[in-house]
């Protein structure tokens, strides 16, 4: 077999941060390569340099395909080539049929018009390849999303495809779905399609992989043969061998009291109201407690946190949420935020801030009745208090009357964190607190949360990075397809033990 | 250049919309009185404009508030003229007294409000639609309730509301007095007083803003830029009701125009609602994880608007002293284009009550002065949409140029 693709010493830097170093892969002609790492290690970049939409200039190292340099312009360019990625979120036009989205920007024209009978025709012999039965005019909003991820793939095969890439293909599908796909791959690698495909999930990899590359921090760590027999453990060992040093504060455990107990915790999907997407999740925080909550993305965590703040997320819960042992109500956030619940919302930008307002208005924002008497707002009180959390939480700014839109990442994530305490919460759920935050910034939002917990605040910390989750929690929980799988305490955790929690379901 | 000098170039960069706005709305009041020789600042012209664009302002309280919140109502016209039928049929034809008729018409406007915004809020039905729909719904109501006819006239106790004006307080020989001393032929002291009262208010809250911001170390304008706004700004007052003064006096839908003006700034601006709203337009979603009732808050901003159409509605019957069907004909969109001139944003969570009359009297001057040169309707309607366009133009590019 020979080497169809192969990436030489890329290295991709963003201001700050080297997202890859030196990292090499080679895919042979007509196998499936496996591309493991954990979350933010570089695969998705790597794949991104790939496809051209990080033009070729804006790295350095080489790409070879098919035996000659790449320089890749565009994604044009590299699917001219053959190079076709399919990305988790699927880039169909719902409202478009199946044969329409298929041919999209590819149209089957003479002098733009369209030829739907040859259009339709072809489209039916890709959807038969693909294992589909449905007709070339079906709508694709109303496949669903294995059947969907299926058209994708037709598409792809319209376009000659050479290298196909599925990113994280199976994330969001069931699992007789799942196995389709897999086999389909098996079925594709036959008819001569080299196929890279992005994936966590271990079993898979070892089911349709011949050799695996593992990432980590934005290396290539190792190239392991498949086909003689792989141990999952090998390959975790690898995703996550790093060291950890002193990036997290000192802290003292100190688990008080029951605060908060939640029970039999059941959510549904808000729209496909047939999919569970939390299945029976009980857990409890003490006071003074920063319990972790670990898995990957997809795996239900924001949702959980989500439908236990005020309903905020899916229909149909069932579930108890206790406070200090007796029953509380969250069925509206409103009641949550006074029952003492506070929620740090993973993407700050979109849910957690207004940012063309100022630092004041958003401080306040949640807690309106502390500045206010008999519905009128006061001033001088809003000003203070925003001053207050802007001195306890060393949150870099000129003045609280900056827009927070034009604040760092860490500094918004303490106006964010300023909000809610001023709402005077007893536990805080905290959603990847430190996401897109530089590592100074990371380290004193570690600090605030210990000095929370030094006040007897109980702290649930969903985090996507393990070492964060590990350096900060008293207690882990691991999370999986909606469930918990498994419950660590700071002594027995560690990557490896999460890892094959996760992988091992 | 010197520091000072600077430091106002850089205030008027960073408030340009503030101070363009009033800017634009002084040189077309200079353009029109030198174009109209003198016209348009006659008392019987300005008591003409306040009168005319009374209604618009008063919708354009409620408009910029919907605005604000993320939302647009196209059906105020229709439902301010509906409003005005309903009060004729009710007083004409049912010979309602007026007592009763304008608490019924209000609470109607309330409900229309709430039906709508019940849609919007609750069922998520995009606003352009719901109210487009009430556009339609009562531009036919009204055609019903009137039966094709214009209905009046109404009786006194009525037209007050719009065409009278405050009763003297002062001693006759006061009036008598300064109205020899200004060469007029009648004075009306209360008019005179009340803007004097206006002038020394606006002043008075300039300088207690002034000197909270300075208390934060807030950078507030520099003081000759300061004193110059207030200034002109009080001038003005001082100078409009001293017109007025000199004429009948102060029309009474001014002095509700006044007070409903200044309770809506204060609302938006100091109140725990107000501030809410802010924030459901700025990002809904952040808005209702931080425990806001974003749906309930939609709501009441939909009641809010049909209460003030309503009022409009009273206000524009009348002063014509009849109910007629094309009452309110496309009268929205100068309520939306004043609300856009006045510096809010399409996309919700700013925009200011200030702002949004200001734009209003931009588009009367405009409508009263081309008035009465004498320029056709058609040319009018392709002025006040240059205008808009340009305003809202002068806005987008200020911003590329700062972001």
């Amino acid at each position: 077999m020979t080497t169809l693709l192969e990436m030489r010493d890329i290295t991709k830097e963003f201001p700050g941060v080297k997202a890859l170093d030196q990292v090499n892969l080679a895919v042979k002609g007509g196998e499936i390569h496996a591309i493991c790492g954990e979350n933010g290690a570089g695969k998705s970049t790597l794949m991104k340099v790939l496809s051209g939409v990080y033009p070729a200039g804006s790295y350095d190292g080489e790409i070879h395909f098919e035996g000659a340099l790449a320089q890749f312009q565009g994604i044009r360019d590299s699917e001219d080539r053959g190079i076709i990625i399919i990305h988790q979120e699927l880039a169909l036009v719902p409202q478009l049929s199946i044969a329409e989205n298929i041919f999209l920007g590819n149209e089957t024209a003479k002098a733009g018009v369209i030829n739907w009978h040859e259009a339709n025709q072809r489209t039916s012999a890709l959807l038969k390849k693909v294992g589909l039965k449905e007709s070339p005019t079906t709508l694709i909003d109303s496949l669903g999303v294995g059947k969907q991820q299926l058209v994708e793939i037709a598409k792809a095969l319209s376009k000659d495809v050479k290298l196909l890439i599925l990113d994280e293909p199976t994330a969001a599908l069931q699992e007789g779905d799942s196995r389709k796909l897999l086999d389909l791959m098996l079925e594709l690698k036959a008819q001569g399609v080299t196929c890279i495909i992005i994936s966590h999930k271990l079993g898979e990899v070892r089911y349709v992989a011949d050799t695996v590359t593992v990432i980590r921090d934005g290396r290539s760590v190792s190239t392991l043969d498949a086909k003689a027999g792989l141990s999952e453990d090998q390959i975790v060992r690898d995703m996550v061998g790093r060291d950890m040093s002193d990036r997290y504060p000192a802290r003292t455990r100190r688990a008080g009291e029951m605060l908060m107990e939640v029970e039999d915790w059941n959510v549904w999907h808000p729209e496909h109201s047939e999919r569970q997407v939390i299945k029976d999740i009980a857990f409890n925080v003490r006071a003074g407690e920063v319990v972790g909550i670990a898995g990957l993305m997809g795996s239900g965590r924001t949702e959980l946190a989500m439908s236990i703040f005020g309903r905020s997320y899916g229909r149909g819960i069932t579930g108890t949420v206790k406070l200090h042992s007796k029953e509380a109500d969250v069925s509206r956030v409103d009641r949550a935020i006074k029952a003492g619940l506070a929620y740090v919302t993973e993407d700050r930008k979109s849910l957690g801030l207004i940012l063309d307002e100022t630092i004041r208005f958003n401080t306040t924002l949640a807690h309106l009745e502390g500045v206010s008497k008999g519905g009128v707002l006061n001033a001088n009180a809003e000003t203070k208090v925003a001053e207050d959390y802007r001195e306890a939480l060393r949150t870099r700014t000129p003045s609280v009357f900056q827009k927070v839109g034009n604040l760092s990442g860490g500094n918004q994530q303490k106006v964010v964190l300023a909000k809610w305490l001023n709402t005077s919460p007893e536990v805080l759920i905290l959603d990847e607190p430190t996401r897109g935050i530089d590592v100074g910034a990371k380290y004193e939002i570690y600090a605030i949360i210990n000095e929370l917990s030094a006040q007897g605040k109980g702290v649930v910390m969903i985090s996507s990075e393990m070492p964060e989750l590990l350096g900060m929690s008293d207690r882990i929980y691991v999370m999986n397809e909606g469930a918990f799988v498994g419950e660590l305490s700071a002594d027995e955790a560690n990557q490896e033990r999460i890892m094959s929690l996760i992988v091992n379901e | 250049m010197d520091t000072q000098t600077k430091g106002i170039k850089a205030h008027l960069a960073a408030h340009m919309r503030d101070f363009g706005l009033l800017f634009a709305l002084i040189a077309i009041m200079v353009f029109f009185q030198i174009v109209t020789g003198g016209t348009l600042m006659r008392p019987v012209n300005i008591t003409n404009l306040f009168l005319q664009n009374s209604y618009v302002i008063i919708m354009a309280l409620g408009m910029l508030i919907v605005i604000v919140a993320g939302h647009i109502d196209l059906s105020v016209g229709s439902v301010m003229g509906f409003v005005g039928a309903l009060a004729a049929v009710l007083i004409v034809h049912y010979n309602m007294p007026v007592a009763v008729t304008v608490p019924i018409c209000l609470i109607a406007g309330a409900a229309i409000g709430g039906a709508q915004g019940y849609f919007v809020a609750y069922w998520r039905i995009p606003s352009f639609i719901v109210t487009l729909a009430g556009m339609l719904v009562f531009r036919g109501l009204s055609l019903w309730l009137l039966e094709g006819q214009s209905v009046g006239p109404f009786p006194k106790s009525f037209q007050i509301i719009s065409t009278g004006f405050v009763p003297e307080l002062f001693p006759a020989s006061w009036g008598e007095g300064l109205a020899m001393l200004f060469d007029a032929r009648k004075f009306n002291v209360l008019s005179f007083a009340l803007g004097l009262a206006a002038a020394a208010a606006v002043i008075r809250m300039g300088l207690q803003a002034r000197k909270r911001d300075m208390d934060y170390g807030i950078e507030s304008e520099p003081a000759g830029l300061f004193w110059t706004r207030t200034l002109i700004v009080s001038a003005a007052i001082v100078f409009l009701m001293f017109k007025l003064s000199t004429f009948r006096g102060l029309p009474n839908v001014v002095v509700t125009m006044g007070v409903l003006i200044m309770i809506y700034a204060f609302v938006t601006e100091r109140t725990v609602i107000g501030r809410r709203i802010y924030a459901l337009g700025g990002n809904e979603k952040a808005a209702k994880l931080s425990g806001i009732k974003t749906e309930r808050l939609t709501f009441l901003a939909f009641v809010n608007m049909g209460v003030l159409a309503a009022l409009a509605g009273l206000v524009f019957a009348a002063r014509l002293n009849t109910a007629t069907p094309k009452a309110g004909f496309s009268l929205e969109l100068d309520v939306i284009a004043a609300v856009f001139i006045g510096g809010a944003s399409m996309s919700g969570g700013s925009g200011k009550i200030i702002g949004a009359v200001v734009g209003a009297f931009i588009m009367g001057v405009m409508n009263n002065g081309m008035s009465i040169m004498g320029i056709g309707i058609d040319y009018q309607q392709v002025i006040k949409g240059l205008v808009l366009l340009a305003a809202v133009f002068f806005d987008v590019y200020n911003k590329n140029k700062q972001g």
